[in-house]
């Protein structure tokens, strides 16, 4: 997977935690709570999502790593790859 | 003691068959059922009174998510009341209104949907939501309320089984009489049609309808009638004191007249209709009227084959040996039991009846069963009422709770 398909998946998480919100100019190097809104209880969804749809833990001391679509794809898409390969 | 006058000036509702008091109504007297066939989980096709509200209307998407549907139709309704009395909303000290709805149960639907997401994962609890238990504590309906309208009075739900939509009201009423509040949007809400387990429940018990016609489905006092339709739905009233309202120039639906709430005290599920009979003759009482004083009663029946015979019972020895007895209708044969909204939602459906003097039916009585020919049943077909003034609520709910509410004309 590459960085750019794991912001994709990120995004389809938002877009059903956020449904009101437009992301067609979501700003990949801007906080996501700065430019959507989003509280700390719509963080433990994305959290929850990445748990259910894709297998993917996000321990509590690595949550700021969430915080823009770019520091999301650095921290999951070794995540993502490791869960294709097996090595979850 | 002198009580204030406690009138309603605002109703907001959402039933199977409409999704405000005008279109209920006309559908009550068009004889337009709101049944219709669901598919539920675990039970497969089934009779449900399911509302069919704009939920967006007043909710945004994201509140949908994460809020419960007895918060989106007790939002719906809440909106709808407070628009409908001409409440100068903004002006108004939102520390003195209250919300008291009636609920039978809360909290079943999430925890079933809850169970169910979980069990596609092997029942690991790492995938339980954190939002179960907003969604599920007991005053959900209200606190969501409160949160849509920044109401910062207080805001809880009354447990009451079946009994709570009339007990909602009558707590409101209360409310007002204490002083606690200034406004009060009272009533009660239903979601029960999310949850299997009150489906199954009535089945196991031979209480829950079945019909090839879901429109057919619910049908108190027939003599093929076989149980309960379960609804969902909501109906919420803005009440006020007499004096408040007319300061203002507001249009009056009706004035409380009198209430009471009794329990049966004999059994779990069986009612008691000795004790039902006491309430509705305690509720005349309180209204310091007499049995002659009432014009139409709404029956609580549900279409159970004991339940509806018990509650002809009760009404008919109450107004046994009245020259004009009052009409006598229902309002599940139209929306099924709407469960803690089923009080509320079916007093709206005769306040009209004040200005049209028609007293609407009750449907799907093809044959009436002998054990519920009481006088005064209004059946299939409309009937005009010399005189409508005095309006009698009745709902009862399990573990033996009885309520009853006497709505009368308001005159000056």
């Amino acid at each position: 997977m590459t960085k750019e398909e794991c912001k994709k998946l990120v995004l389809d998480i938002i877009a059903d935690i956020a449904p009101d919100e437009d992301l067609g100019n979501v700003k990949p190097d801007v906080k996501l709570r700065d430019q959507l809104q989003l509280d700390s209880m719509d963080f433990l969804d994305i959290v929850m999502e990445l748990r259910k749809r894709h297998g993917i833990e996000v321990p509590e001391a690595d949550y700021m790593q969430l915080a823009s679509l770019d520091s999301c794809a650095e921290y999951l898409t070794p995540k993502f790859n490791a869960a294709s390969t097996g090595k979850a | 003691m002198k009580h204030s006058r406690i009138v309603i000036t605002g109703v907001g509702l959402t039933a199977p068959n409409g999704n405000s008091l005008g279109e209920f109504r006309q559908n009550l007297l068009r004889g337009v059922s709101g049944v219709e066939r669901i598919e539920l989980r675990y039970i497969g096709p089934v009779p449900a009174g399911v509302c069919h509200f704009d939920q967006l209307k007043y909710q945004k998407k994201k509140e949908v998510r994460i809020g419960t549907r007895a918060g989106g139709i007790s939002i719906y309704c809440a909106r709808e009341a407070v628009q409908d009395s001409g409440l100068k909303w903004e002006g108004l000290d939102k520390n003195r209104v209250g919300i008291y709805l009636g609920i039978t149960e809360h909290g079943n639907v999430e925890t079933e949907n809850e169970i169910h997401a979980i069990s596609l994962f092997k029942y690991d609890t790492k995938f339980w939501s954190h939002h179960h238990n907003p969604r599920t504590v007991a005053n959900n309906p209200a606190g969501e309320v409160s949160l849509n309208l920044g109401i910062t009075g207080p805001a809880y739900t009354l447990g009451a089984a079946c009994a709570a939509g009339n007990i909602g009201l009558i707590h409101g009423a209360q409310m007002l009489r204490l002083g606690e509040v200034d406004v009060a949007l009272a009533g009660g809400v239903s979601e029960s049609i999310g949850t299997f387990g009150i489906f199954a429940a009535f089945k196991s018990q031979g209480a829950l309808a079945s019909h090839d016609d879901p429109k057919k489905a619910s049908r108190p006092f027939d003599k093929a009638r076989n149980g309960i339709v379960v609804s969902e739905g909501g109906c919420i009233y803005t009440l006020e004191r007499l004096e408040d309202a007319l300061a203002r120039g507001a249009r009056i639906y009706g004035e409380i007249a009198g209430y009471y709430i009794n329990s049966d005290a004999t059994d779990y599920v069986l009612p008691n209709p000795e004790r039902q009979s006491e309430c509705v003759r305690r509720a005349i009482v309180h209204a310091g009227m007499t049995p002659a004083d009432i014009d139409i009663v709404n029956t609580h029946a549900t279409a159970t084959p004991q339940g509806d015979i018990q509650e002809c019972q009760a009404i008919g020895a109450v107004f046994a040996g009245l020259a004009e007895p009052p009409h006598i209708n229902n309002t599940k044969s139209f929306i099924g039991h709407a469960m803690g909204a089923a009080g509320a939602l079916e007093l709206a459906g005769n306040l009209p009846s004040f200005q049209d003097r028609i007293v609407h039916p009750t449907i799907n009585v093809d044959e009436l069963d002998p054990q519920c020919d009481i006088p005064g049943l209004v059946l299939n077909q409309p009937r005009e009422a010399k005189r409508v003034d005095a309006l009698l609520n009745n709902s009862f709910g399990m573990l033996g709770i009885n309520s009853t509410l006497i709505i009368k004309r308001f005159i000056a």
